[in-house]
């Protein structure tokens, strides 16, 4: 598939993609978070896309954070600082955890990438006062790009804006319902550079570009088979496609995930009618939950218990970033959810790169291995795909 | 001072007996209105500084990491997890809370924390979000803090099933402030020359401000404090035997080191005569109306020293360095706390840029000790004493 190539091209270079968009005269806008308000720098007519800490040296983040800083906001800062995010004409801070937000200070403090705002949303998403302040956090990011880019965003511009997202959005569940069903028709390292691009090229493109693959992918007889083990990978942003390829060779195949690159950014629909920053908003709040925002003690333990069963998932890898505090508080509690529900799992610290791959590959090994015989029975649920409220 | 908290943990462990509910609430929390509803505070991060102190940190931090917490999360965060599953830790443990009141002003730590207590302990959680204030407290911001004291005040009624009292309210909030008021002299009085306590002491005297804001017991303890402190100043006493470098402590204290890390300054003639920890209980009066305490701690509350970008918190750090006439800067680098931690790097090049003097820094966990090398930190301490002496006492700043 043709076009499949080119989502791999941009996954594995970003950059370059985003220095086309600019040398065309759009603007561009970056940020590290699964909650920035795409819609709204969409509707501004500029560029918004993903970044995603670095894969070259982050030594030079050494001059303003310490050892045990996560590799991801390492990895961002030594990227503006070496100059790699040029293409850049402003960059978005949504709030999140405790390192992103001190990030944020940093990178206002050392960086010059033209507009920079914090979006300093809540972090208790429950409440009609929450929500109230959510709303109000977004209109001020709103009027923030209109005066800095001195530009208005008219309503029918958000709208349409809203609709685009929403069937990008309805595309990639699709698609990763169909990679649940029949998990050969695509491979765990491709999935991971349509989400990846998806996150970086124009989004009208995107959205045509996805619409022919789904086509394909609908109409496809699965190249491989996918006999691999149903693993669910549950992390924060992942930022190394070998990793699928490594599962794949060990015996498993990945069929669902809740990741900052994964569900968790694409789940949700933002409702279409009334007032649109209201919509998005509401979107926001209901979306799958990240560990460093609260909706209830309970919340993500019941959403990935039932991901889970839906999906017949046999085994889950929590792929987490060393020094990632919102995962690690998880940790426990959502290991023995799953192990309530009979589902093994371990736990993969990695930072700036992979650990060897042999190293790799036998912890994986051992793990499908130790999944016990694989009985057949096990089949995804049959469901209603596209958009999840 | 040991009284005062031996008769108030008695009577938080006894609240079974005396029919009073018992709330956890994180230390930079709104606790006045839980003195107003005559409910027994109870903090977690007090406990893990006595953790800490009595150096339990590492074996109770040790048992967390057996379930599954990583090393790299919060010290008393893993320390107070392990206690409440064993009930293990010095006073056989904290009491079990009715509810949890959780304020993220001093990080998202506590809100993940308090998530696995309320699943533990099964019992209502209230979350208290205080906007992070990069720039400035936004007009948005103040309107969703201010709606969350009515929030938190029907919580309260409908966990203790009984009316909140507006007129006992403005009498807990004015013995709030009053507190405050005291423990900000108390810390002012080591502007003196030379001071007669050190940050040690402050780090030891501060749980009243913490556990007890908002009675009289604060009150009446601060002020014998200050009139003991005044007394010091009058007859010369100094805390540090021939004090002649003044320093500033940044970040919670190594709890498990305090003797330790106080000797090894004073044997350098050196006396720690401020800290941006302890002085965080205080910091945000200026925003209380006395006369509307209820509507302006919204304000208070959510802009304290760790809930501010790292340029307002330089401007703080610039202020103690005048007012306490301070030679030099000691930063902890604590593993345990991210928001304070990041962005040091920064404020050290700030205040070595505007202020020209000394920084160093030093690394641990503040209550497990397992991660602090004694003998790393006495090379780092002499070298920079060795770096201050050569400035001369009373070098200061640039000036």
């Amino acid at each position: 598939m043709d076009i499949l190539n080119e989502f791999i091209e941009v996954a594995a270079d970003p950059g370059a993609y985003a220095r086309r968009i600019r040398a065309s005269g759009r603007s561009v806008i970056g940020y590290y978070c699964s909650y920035a308000p795409e819609e709204i720098i969409h509707a501004a007519g500029l560029h918004p896309i993903r970044l995603f800490g670095t894969g070259g040296d982050s030594g030079i983040a050494d001059r303003h954070l310490q050892a045990y800083c996560c590799s991801l906001v390492r990895g961002a800062l030594a990227e503006s600082l070496t100059g790699r995010l040029d293409y850049l004409d402003g960059t978005v801070f949504p709030h999140t955890c405790d390192s992103i937000q001190r990030l944020s200070d940093i990178w206002r403090l050392n960086t010059s990438h033209g507009f920079f705002a914090d979006v300093v949303l809540p972090v208790k998403l429950t409440g009609e006062n929450a929500r109230k302040y959510l709303i109000d956090v977004l209109q001020r990011f709103k009027r923030d790009l209109e005066s800095y880019f001195d530009l208005v965003i008219t309503e029918e511009s958000m709208r349409s804006s809203i609709r685009t997202f929403n069937t990008i959005r309805s595309y990639l569940s699709e698609i990763y319902e169909l990679k649940s069903r029949n998990p050969g028709i695509i491979s765990g390292q491709e999935l991971f550079s349509i989400v990846r691009t998806s996150m970086v090229m124009d989004r009208d493109v995107l959205r045509d570009k996805l619409q022919t693959l789904l086509q394909e992918l609908r109409e496809s007889v699965p190249g491989r088979e996918g006999r691999g083990r149903r693993l669910m990978l549950v992390g924060n942003a992942c930022n190394h496609p070998d990793i699928y390829e490594l599962i794949e060779r060990s015996g498993g195949q990945v069929v669902w995930d809740d990741l900052c690159t994964g569900t968790r950014w694409f789940s949700g629909a933002i409702r279409e009618e009334g007032d649109p920053i209201a919509a998005i908003a509401d979107r926001l709040f209901e979306r799958q939950v990240c560990p460093s925002k609260h909706k209830s003690p309970t919340a993500r333990g019941e959403l990935l218990a039932s991901q889970a069963r839906k999906h017949g998932v046999e085994g889950v890898i929590f792929l987490y970033l060393k020094f990632c505090d919102p995962h690690s508080f998880d940790y426990p509690y959502l290991k023995e959810c799953f192990k309530d529900m009979g589902i093994p799992s371990m736990l993969l610290e990695i930072e700036d790169s992979l650990p060897p791959e042999g190293q790799i590959l036998t912890r994986i090994e051992t793990f499908t291995q130790m999944l016990g015989p694989k009985t057949g029975a096990v089949h995804a649920e049959t469901s209603q795909t596209g958009r999840e409220g | 001072m040991r009284e005062i908290m031996t008769e108030y943990y008695i009577e938080a462990k006894t609240a079974d007996q005396t029919g009073k509910k018992v709330a956890w609430i994180t230390s930079g929390g709104p606790v006045e209105p839980l003195i107003v509803m005559d409910v027994i505070p109870v903090y977690p991060e007090n406990y893990g500084a006595m953790i800490g102190a009595s150096h339990m940190g590492g074996d109770l931090c040790a048992k967390a990491e057996a379930l599954g917490y990583s090393t790299d999360l919060c010290s008393y965060a893993r320390a107070d997890i392990a206690c409440a599953l064993e009930n293990g830790g010095p006073i056989g443990g904290l009491p079990k809370p009715d509810m949890l009141i959780c304020c993220n002003n001093i990080c998202g730590t506590v809100m993940k924390w308090y998530e696995v207590q309320a699943r533990l302990f099964n019992v209502p959680l209230f979350i208290f979000d205080t906007p992070f204030c990069h720039v400035d407290f936004a007009d948005e911001a103040r309107r969703y803090v201010r709606a969350q004291i009515d929030e938190y005040i029907s919580f309260l009624e409908g966990v203790c099933k009984k009316k909140f009292d507006f007129d006992r309210s403005m009498e807990v909030g004015r013995l709030s402030l009053k507190g405050q008021q005291l423990w900000q002299e108390v810390l002012d009085a080591a502007a003196h020359r030379p001071s007669p306590m050190t940050a040690f002491d402050a780090f030891f005297f501060l749980a009243l401000i913490v556990t007890l804001r908002g009675t009289d017991k604060v009150v009446n303890f601060y002020t014998e404090l200050l009139e003991e402190m005044k007394e010091r100043v009058s007859q010369g006493i100094s805390a540090v035997e021939n004090e002649r470098y003044r320093l500033l402590w940044d970040n919670l204290p190594v709890w498990y080191r305090l003797k330790w890390l106080s000797d090894t300054f004073a044997s350098h003639g050196a006396c720690l005569v401020a800290d941006t920890y302890t002085t965080a209980w205080c910091g945000s009066m200026k925003y209380i109306d006395e006369n509307d305490f209820i509507d302006s701690m919204a304000e208070a509350y959510t802009r304290i020293y760790l809930n501010i970008g790292v340029d307002e918190m330089a401007k703080t750090i610039f202020e103690m360095i005048d007012k306490y006439e301070v030679d030099g800067l000691v930063m902890h680098s604590n593993r345990s706390c991210k928001p304070y931690s990041f962005g040091q790097y920064d404020l050290m090049r700030m205040v070595q840029e505007k202020k020209g003097i000394p920084c160093m820094m030093l690394e641990s966990h503040m209550v497990d000790e397992r991660s602090f090398s004694e003998s790393q930190a006495l090379t780092r301490i002499d070298a920079f004493m060795e770096v201050i002496r050569k400035r001369g006492p009373g070098a200061g700043t640039a000036r």
